[in-house]
């Protein structure tokens, strides 16, 4: 059989599931990762003020801030497309409802990130100085 | 944990209507404990993750409050630091056996897989040791005027 475009070149062969396939792996992936550091420096907190304030004086960088941003998203993301993940896996029936759930779970993720990058976005410029 | 295990999980035909075939799910064993184990914390960290990010982040100024005596105020309630240590447990065992599948599917040679598992492995149990100690030990009063 000949293949089709969408044969080579893409996950998945071009399943609808691809990109939130990736997505979650990439989210988790960061997730943890970030996890490995935060557990270290929380950890500081139990060497006194002196050391904690300066170690978390790295969060109030403008720059860290937009990372942190991304966090916010990544672990957002990840848990509400885990959530979309349950409702396949639980009620398999659902399954005929693919692109609507899909889609709902990415318009919620969208919906709660808007609040979330102003209130976000306001510290980051705060702390870049453009205010 | 057993050598025969199957590679990757089994696919298996599903309930629901005539046509509609589920995602594949592990038929048994320690893989099937780990799928289920996955999806009941995943919920918990629904509320403990994104509730600690939500608090920590986003809402009150974020993470620009954040100084030791936000944290020694905010552990003198046993509520938050159980929170905390529960988060820091749950994200551990879920994140370090999301990577273990993840190397599954991306290291394919036995020893090197045993290796990379091992190594995630050891940084998890080592990070459980901190942040146990530190949650449950952590005193305030060591530094007086702080809080």
């Amino acid at each position: 059989m000949a293949k089709r475009k969408s044969d080579v070149g893409t996950l998945y062969k071009g399943s609808p599931g691809q990109w939130s396939w990736l997505l979650h792996r990439i989210t988790g992936v960061a997730v943890i990762l970030f996890l490995f550091a935060h557990v270290v420096d929380t950890a500081v907190v139990g060497w006194g003020p002196e050391a904690y304030n300066r170690v978390v004086a790295v969060y109030h960088n403008w720059v860290v801030k937009l990372l942190e941003l991304g966090l916010v998203a990544a672990v957002l993301y990840h848990a509400i497309n885990g959530v979309k993940i349950m409702v396949f896996d639980f009620w398999p029936s659902s399954a005929r409802h693919m692109k609507g759930i899909a889609l709902a779970s990415t318009i919620i993720f969208v919906l709660s990130m808007i609040p979330i990058t102003i209130i976000m976005g306001n510290g980051i410029l705060d702390s870049a100085g453009v205010f | 944990m057993s050598v025969e295990a199957p590679e990757r999980p089994i696919p298996s035909p599903r309930g629901g209507p005539p046509g509609v075939r589920g995602r594949e799910r592990p038929v048994g064993g320690f893989e099937l404990w780990s799928w289920l184990f996955m999806r009941i914390s995943g919920l918990v960290l629904l509320i403990l993750a994104v509730g600690h990010v939500l608090i920590m982040h986003v809402l009150d100024e974020g993470v620009d409050r954040v100084n030791f005596g936000f944290v020694a105020a905010r552990w003198q309630s046993p509520f938050w630091r159980t929170w905390d240590w529960a988060l820091l447990v749950l994200a551990l065992i879920h994140g370090i056996n999301g990577l273990r599948i993840i190397v599954q599917d991306y290291v394919r040679w036995p020893a090197v897989r045993f290796a990379v598992d091992m190594a995630f492995f050891v940084i998890g149990f080592a990070l459980f040791v901190l942040g146990t100690v530190v949650v449950f030990t952590f005193d305030p009063s060591q530094w007086p005027g702080t809080v």
